[in-house]
């Protein structure tokens, strides 16, 4: 490097000096990578909560209004036996749980907060301080949000959607403070995601290092990009509409109640409004590391690096109209109903691509089967059946007979756990050396991706066929319907295959503690991977770099290039020949 | 195979919708070999094995306005037979003189017939070949009206009347079942359709509807 670029960072202070005291470093940090650590246990450790709420729900399925295991303990009145209002509460806070308080903190909250500066090259986020708040602002809404279980008339049980007036009339449902306290926690919530969201824009608009153009940024930044103008633009609108819906719980305004005048579908508008480019918020990062990991393990570029950046700034568009494909039955105006059909369409288009996009990576590609790799295969594969699964919804007609059926629970289960949950173990395994300057075990890695990506396929897939049968989401107990007793031992089937899902993640706890102590040590780019982040050390040090920052000469997928003797070419490193640099 | 899971339809425009269903289901089907089989072969292929290099390659652009112009068409075409068919079942109601009104509640279905002041909890009979219109209400919160053998579902929402209908082409008795969540006993607010030959109708009406306010 230069003697002029290293005196024009040297007011940049590195790392270590200064001590920071075990509250600065460990709670209160400013540190991007702090943050992001903070908001991966967040979001695992919630995970078991969600886990295990999914498969109470599960065992009530398969066997209706018998003992749970391990329930007894809690539910000592009546031995450990579901009520029906337990049940609703239970798959309502599964569902709220996973979306807001799983993927959206691993995905958006710690792949976005470590990745986005040591990918572009900055030394940490534009808004430090904000960054912190962000992350204890979500925590203070996961402790609203576990509050819920602990209050009289339990929690939130009016599904995650909280369709109204049943969430907005306390007698409607028999719980108070529980939906209250939904209410609030997914209002402070929305405070977190807006300061994360403010800090990742700013942070990729103009603090990207010298040389790192918009077209040469690596695609899980450019999908944590438009994830976050989305998370600015949508969250907005759940928060207000929480907001509406408490005071329409406890001050006697009525925007969502006919009874004073009120809508109950001005609910499901903005929610909806709201919902569907959350569906995007949790799928898009984990486009963007399969996009990412693909590449590394293919030894081969991306195929149609373009193509899948303009996709997701067109999927970013079309999400804000395509909401209504949610309330083809609700009342609402027909006419719309058409309006919705077409765009609904439109989007699986640039979904389409990316998938090509994917299988054209793999085409002549030198694939090296590493942990990471075999979740983003299993992301790209499972996605494709979520979305295909979605052509049938977007035919109005067909959505008439499906629509609240165990097919929308399969499809969704295909994207946000088949995508995003695959696209968050790609990234955890991937990004692991990194984070915590340790590899991960590759043998638990393996035990630990088979069992889930097989019972995964196992618990979700019959749920198209019960759903196609015509079993409706949300019911206690399906025996109490005569035509869908024939299918129930489906359900038997999906409850066992869940359980072993369940047991399948024990392989990752372990291998998630084990390796942050003992793991071998990770070198500094244990990938052969081109970006920028594995040029700094494993774990990067406070601001990340040495006093001087990298310098991108070429676009971050440039593996097996003949330029480079290697089957890889760092971004960083400058062009060796008067012809290396006229190719660029 | 999932279409030998569609519980058997009796409606009229449960045909168009199933019909929709399978040509859905061939196209998805044959899009999921297509990826699926591509996939597995690539992965076998271009399995890293000592002396392999990748291809060197950053696209294809003919391949890529290929595989965006095909399937746009393919949903060109979905859409083009969808809308129809939605503005056929939910847009234009057939004109009819059997009008039903349903109120749900929670957790029961509130039959009323017009010219009766008789309310029937979670039954409702209807004659077979005739076009039935339902005004659907609700007095509390969402409700949803699905009978899965009609292929028919459509919301109750407080506070509006919705006119939907259907019309049976088998008699028999149908499951009637709330498909919104609607509150701890949502689970089980379910009714029963009859669907009677003419003549049994008129003779359940006889016994049944004549004679205002005789409970």
């Amino acid at each position: 490097m230069s003697a002029t670029s290293a005196t024009a960072h040297a007011h940049v202070e590195p790392a270590g000096h200064h001590e920071l005291g075990f509250v600065r470093t460990y709670m209160f940090s400013t540190d991007h990578k702090m943050i992001a650590r903070q908001f991966l246990f967040l979001g695992l450790s919630m995970m078991i909560i969600g886990g295990l709420l999914a498969l109470v729900v599960r065992w009530e399925l398969a066997w209706p209004e018998t003992p749970v295991p391990g329930l007894g303990m809690i539910l000592t009145e009546t031995g450990g036996i579901l009520e029906p209002s337990q049940y609703n509460m239970a798959f309502t806070m599964h569902a709220t749980i996973m979306i807001f308080f799983v993927i959206m903190p691993i995905l958006a909250g710690a792949f976005g907060n470590f990745c986005i500066p040591l990918m572009i090259g900055a030394r940490d986020m534009a808004f430090p301080f904000l960054n912190m708040l962000s992350f204890w602002v979500a925590a203070v809404a996961g402790v609203l949000m576990l509050a819920g279980f602990f209050v009289p008339g339990g929690h939130a049980a009016a599904g995650w959607t909280s369709y109204a007036p049943l969430s907005a009339v306390p007698e409607y449902t028999g719980t108070n403070w529980g939906q209250n306290l939904w209410c609030i926690s997914l209002f402070v919530l929305g405070i977190s995601s807006m300061m994360g969201a403010i800090n990742y824009i700013t942070t990729i608009i103009n603090m990207r290092a010298p040389g790192m153009k918009l077209f040469r940024m690596p695609l899980v930044v450019w999908s944590l990009f438009i994830t976050a103008i989305l998370l600015l633009l949508a969250l907005p609108v759940l928060t207000s509409g929480v907001a509406m819906l408490l005071f329409d719980r406890t001050l006697g305004t009525s925007w969502f109640k006919p009874s004073g005048g009120g809508e109950p579908l001005l609910w499901q508008h903005l929610f909806w409004y709201f919902g569907h480019p959350e569906v995007y918020i949790l799928i898009l990062p984990a486009m963007g590391i399969a996009s990412e990991i693909l590449p590394v393990f293919c030894r081969k570029p991306i195929f149609g690096y373009h193509a899948m950046a303009f996709s997701m700034i067109a999927i970013a568009f079309l999400s804000w109209v395509v909401y209504g494909h949610h309330m083809f039955v609700s009342g609402m105006n027909p006419a719309l109903g058409m309006a919705f059909t077409v765009t609904t369409m439109i989007i699986a288009v640039p979904s389409a691509i990316k998938t090509f996009n994917w299988l054209g990576t793999l085409w002549g590609a030198r694939i090296q089967f590493t942990v990471p790799m075999l979740n983003a295969l299993a992301f790209v594969s499972m996605f494709v059946i979520g979305g295909l699964s979605g052509i049938f919804m977007a035919s109005t007609p067909v959505d008439i007979y499906i629509q609240d059926t165990y097919f929308i629970v399969a499809h969704i289960h295909y994207v946000v756990f088949g995508g995003s949950i695959f696209g968050a173990f790609a990234a955890i395994y991937y990004w692991f050396p990194k984070m915590f300057g340790r590899m991960t075990n590759t043998v638990l890695g393996h035990l630990h991706f088979w069992p889930t990506f097989v019972f995964f396929n196992l618990t979700f897939f019959p749920m198209h066929i019960i759903g196609v049968g015509g079993q409706m989401r949300r019911i206690y107990n399906p025996m109490q319907y005569e035509f869908l007793q024939h299918q129930q031992h489906w359900n038997v089937f999906i409850t066992m295959s869940a359980l072993a899902l369940g047991l399948g993640q024990i392989p990752f706890v372990i291998n998630f503690f084990w390796s942050l102590f003992a793991g071998k040590k990770a070198p500094l780019n244990p990938w052969n991977a081109n970006t920028l982040e594995w040029t700094a050390a494993s774990p990067p040090p406070h601001l990340n770099w040495g006093p001087t920052l990298p310098t991108v000469y070429r676009g971050p997928y440039e593996y097996s290039s003949p330029e480079s003797r290697d089957d890889w070419l760092p971004q960083t490193a400058p062009p060796v020949t008067a012809a290396g640099a006229r190719r660029h | 195979m999932l279409d030998w899971w569609l519980p058997e339809n009796v409606s009229t425009y449960g045909a168009e919708i199933d019909w929709l269903f399978h040509l859905i289901y061939y196209i998805t089907g044959a899009t999921f070999v297509l990826v699926f089989v591509t996939m597995l072969v690539f992965i076998v292929m271009y399995r890293d094995r000592p002396g392999r290099t990748a291809r060197y390659t950053h696209g294809n652009t003919p391949l890529e306005i290929a595989w965006t112009i095909v399937p746009a068409l393919i949903l060109v075409i979905l859409t083009a037979l969808s809308v129809p068919a939605w503005s056929r079942i939910k847009m234009q109601v057939p004109a009819s003189d059997f009008d039903v009104n349903v109120t749900a509640k929670q957790f029961n279905w509130q039959v009323g017939y017009p010219g009766s002041d008789k309310v029937f909890l979670d039954e409702m009979h209807v004659p077979v070949n005739k076009v039935v219109r339902v005004h659907l209400r609700s007095q509390d919160v969402i409700h949803s009206f699905f009978v899965p053998q009609f292929r028919m579902k459509q919301d109750a929402v407080p506070g509006r009347e919705i006119v939907q209908w259907f019309e049976v082409v088998k008699p028999g008795k149908y499951e009637w079942p709330c498909a919104e969540l609607c509150g701890f006993g949502h689970s089980g607010m379910r009714g029963w359709i009859y669907v009677h030959t003419p003549e049994d109708y008129a003779k359940w009406a006889a016994e049944n509807l004549e004679g205002k306010g005789k409970q």
